[in-house]
């Protein structure tokens, strides 16, 4: 039986109000809920403010580089597929450090699930414009304003992602959902969080989020509908969907594999004489 | 010695220049030859003008000569580059349909695509030809060549196809025996040896080491090594990717090697470049990891072919900030198996990334080698928290401070312990600090593990008599030519040794002190332009060479080069 107390962890450093409370607690209450022991999880976390999370939770941590969770991730879960891999960083740190491994992950299918934390800065640096920055966000480094924002939803299906989810932290129930489901699905599972910055985004605040926000859940919206799918990232302004946008199942990159199907790498014999036979073939 | 055979093959990309020179390396190896070969390719696919040199004796051979006894030439550009090359006695095999000799050299022309096209069908066995009238040239049977001619091409339509034409070129050559050349002698013994280039000694070195898992992006000169673990993966167990780029690459071996499995990846300078941030988290994370650089011409995209010792000092300085690291610079196929599995071992006792250098001379060069004693592997995985262990798992430390700086590992899932591990600097626990003593004990728990990794670090190699007027200073794949040039210096008046190094770092500063202590005059030999293991020399040892032979044109040193320069250097 594994309760919330198994996930306590150590004490954050976050500005008080900061969304990411609300993501934390989030994670917790899925994990739980899907009965997952601490020491199955492995969190692997980049540099920014969410990257900070596994330190503040229980389980394994990996906490990489910035914009590098997604390959230290996988490789991870090729040498143990039977660890639940969550990968936790920022906007900045997934879109912009790590754009092609964002890319190239969502597109490979590895069996994570990965949240991207997304308030529309940088915010460990203290406020410099992000990837996902409103159009004409003014910061000290772009004084005359961010360009286009990245649509990273809309990215991930164009990159042939299986799981595509939006959530919020001002609903940390729904929020909750959408980590279960992102964690039962055998693929890449992308769960984009928007979260306020209380510090450094004054312009997309908890309010602006929520009078926006609006669930897909009953709706008429089809989650494996690709092109209703792609209709729906579009949708950023008076109103913006959260829930699953687009699903779809197909073999995970570890499926192709098939030596994986003999159990985890970590398991497996490391014998020498094993290349005897390779090295006859150099006679 | 008394057999020293040299040939060289020569034509367009495309015209299996490379596979001629395999085939007839590894026929002579058959009859119990030692072989080298090397090759000498430009960046593209089809035309240009490629080499392959194989230089074939009945002692230990280790490197190229610079006199060709045989030239294969498959196309006109290899007779007018290359006939400066051939020796006095020796013949140039050439397509007398296509191809104009003229006069100065013995040539022997055989209508070689005509011939191809009879036997073959297929006008691209012209090299096959060739390599038969090679074979009669040197005054050997065919039989060998016969069988590695199948072994290569298929026991398919074109292996005895190939056969046929290998056996009309012998054929046709006989016909005019007047063409032996004078260093032909019957072979030393008809035991198999293998013979393997650089490449795929570090691949099975690998392989035996008990690596699981390969990251790697395509990158000239190191691609073969993932390709040929690509191709055996299933058979062998384990995963190889090609990710998107050199940073993930690096990045996923660090993800996989933090879960228990021993991980590689292989890149060029250039990719090792974009692996240098991923290189200070396996130090800071303290997570074993094997990066394997294979050499080329830099900077930049340099000479995307061609061999370079030009990364010592970046190898060794690679990242910011200081953390413990291993450098290994193997020096012929021998070296490079044993070397990787070292790495391995040494990867995992010290939680260390260690890097193997290697070059693209050694990477693509074949020789034959002694058969690796599997038995001699040895797998340490250093200390470990043995599996399941119900003792530790609550108050499990990732970094716990310890005397020899190392901390036992433990993976996830292997216990109830979960594993922390962190790239910030951390407190035992693997959790993120700020505070300045944790900072340093921490910082001074990983510059200790330097003090055990000196100890495993072997000596340099010596060679020639214990007292020389002249010391020459070498490193990594230049000991075979290094070697030559001792063995033959006395031939030309001058009296020299050999000092050689193929483990790096953490230098082994006394045992470099014995070897160098007495040195008249010291000579660094390498393939860089600023002399980068003197510098080493310098800043670990105290230790000022006299002078400095330097190669930096993309191609590898030769013991005629060698001496050529000392003679100048002495004179």
């Amino acid at each position: 039986m594994v309760n919330i107390a198994d996930y306590a962890g150590g004490q954050p450093a976050w500005c008080p109000g900061c969304g990411n409370f609300a993501i934390l607690n989030a994670m917790k209450k899925a994990l739980v809920d899907l009965a997952l022991e601490p020491h199955k999880v492995l969190m692997v976390s980049g540099i920014g403010q969410a990257g900070k999370l596994p330190h503040y939770t229980k389980g394994n941590v990996l906490n990489v580089l910035h914009g590098r969770t997604l390959p230290a991730a996988a490789g991870a879960k090729i040498a143990n597929p039977g660890l639940t891999v969550i990968a936790v960083g920022g906007d900045g740190d997934g879109y912009g450090e790590g754009g092609n491994h964002f890319l190239h992950s969502v597109r490979r299918n590895h069996d994570i699930t990965y949240l991207v934390h997304n308030n529309q800065v940088y915010a460990l640096t203290k406020g410099q414009a992000s990837p996902t920055s409103d159009v004409g966000f003014v910061s000290k480094t772009t004084p005359h304003g961010a360009s286009t924002m990245l649509n990273s939803l809309a990215v991930a299906i164009a990159a042939g992602g299986t799981f595509v989810a939006r959530g919020f932290s001002g609903d940390p129930d729904h929020l909750a959902e959408l980590i279960k489901s992102g964690i039962r699905h055998r693929g890449f599972a992308l769960i984009e969080v928007l979260q306020p910055c209380v510090s450094f985004n004054h312009r997309n605040t908890n309010a602006w989020y929520k009078e926006r926000a609006y669930k897909l859940e009953g709706t008429s919206h089809q989650a494996g509908d690709r092109f209703a799918a792609m209709q729906k990232s579009q949708e950023w302004g008076d109103r913006i969907p959260i829930g699953v946008l687009y699903r779809q199942e197909r073999p995970t990159f570890e499926d192709e594999f098939p030596v994986l199907a003999k159990g985890p790498l970590v398991k497996q014999a490391m014998d020498p004489a094993q290349v005897s036979a390779l090295l006859d073939e150099f006679m | 010695m008394a057999v020293d055979i040299n040939i060289m093959v020569g034509g367009e990309a495309g015209q299996g220049v490379q596979a001629a020179g395999f085939i007839i390396a590894k026929a002579l190896a058959r009859y119990g030859l030692s072989v080298f070969a090397d090759q000498d390719y430009e960046s593209r696919v089809r035309g240009g003008h490629n080499f392959f040199r194989i230089r074939a004796g009945d002692g230990k051979v280790g490197a190229i000569s610079e006199e060709v006894d045989i030239l294969l030439a498959l196309d006109q550009l290899s007779v007018d580059l290359h006939k400066g090359e051939v020796s006095s006695d020796g013949v140039i095999i050439f397509d007398s349909d296509k191809t104009n000799v003229g006069p100065g050299k013995r040539a022997l022309g055989l209508p070689l695509e005509r011939t191809a096209i009879e036997t073959a069908k297929n006008k691209q066995s012209a090299n096959t030809v060739a390599l038969g009238a090679a074979m009669a040239v040197i005054g050997y049977d065919v039989a060998a060549l016969k069988s590695v001619v199948l072994d290569y091409f298929g026991t398919g339509e074109s292996g005895p196809a190939n056969a046929d034409a290998a056996a009309r070129g012998y054929e046709a050559s006989r016909a005019g025996s007047r063409w032996g050349i004078a260093k032909q002698a019957s072979p030393a013994s008809a035991q198999k040896r293998m013979m393997l280039n650089g490449n795929e000694a570090i691949a099975v070195g690998a392989l035996a080491a008990g690596c699981k898992f390969v990251s790697a992006y395509p990158m000239t000169p190191s691609t073969t090594i993932m390709e040929y673990m690509a191709g055996k993966a299933d058979e062998l167990g384990i995963v190889v990717v090609q990710p998107e780029d050199e940073i993930s690459a690096i990045n996923m071996i660090i993800g996989a090697a933090y879960a228990g499995v021993r991980s590689m990846t292989a890149t060029s300078g250039g990719g090792f470049c974009l692996m240098v941030e991923g290189l200070g988290l396996a130090g800071m994370t303290e997570t074993p990891i094997v990066v394997l650089n294979a050499q080329r011409a830099g900077p930049a995209i340099g000479l995307p072919t061609r061999t370079e010792q030009g990364d010592l000092l970046f190898a060794l300085h690679a990242s910011h900030g200081d953390f413990p690291r291993v450098v290994l610079a193997p020096a012929n196929v021998e070296d490079a198996f044993w070397l990787t599995v070292k790495a391995f071992n040494l990867a995992d006792e010290y939680q260390v990334p260690v890097i193997v250098l290697t070059d693209q001379y050694l990477a693509s060069s074949y020789a034959t080698a002694e058969g690796f004693d599997l038995s001699k592997v040895q797998i340490k995985r250093g200390q470990l928290l043995s599996e399941g262990d119900p003792s530790k798992p609550e108050h499990y430390k990732r970094y716990e401070i310890t005397a020899s700086g190392i901390s036992p590992r433990a993976f996830p899932m292997q216990s109830a312990a979960p594993v922390v591990a962190d790239s910030d600097e951390h407190n035992e626990e693997g959790h993120m600090i700020e505070d300045a003593e944790t900072r340093a004990a921490m910082m001074m728990k990983r510059q200790r593990k330097l003090e055990g990794l000196k100890k495993e670090i072997s000596g340099p190699r010596t060679h020639g008599p214990p007292q020389a007027d002249i010391t020459l200073v070498g490193w990594g794949s230049t000991l075979g030519a290094l070697r030559e040039v001792v063995d033959t210096a006395a031939q030309h008046g001058l009296s020299v040794n050999l000092v050689h190094f193929a483990e790096i770092w953490p230098f082994p500063t006394e045992a470099a002190n014995m070897a160098l202590r007495g040195a008249r005059r010291t000579f660094a030999v390498e393939g860089n332009p600023t002399a980068q293991f003197a510098r080493v020399l310098r800043t670990e040892m105290g230790h000022q060479v006299s002078g400095a032979i330097l190669k930096f044109d993309g191609r590898p040193l030769t013991p005629a080069y060698i001496l050529a320069q000392l003679r100048k250097e002495v004179a």
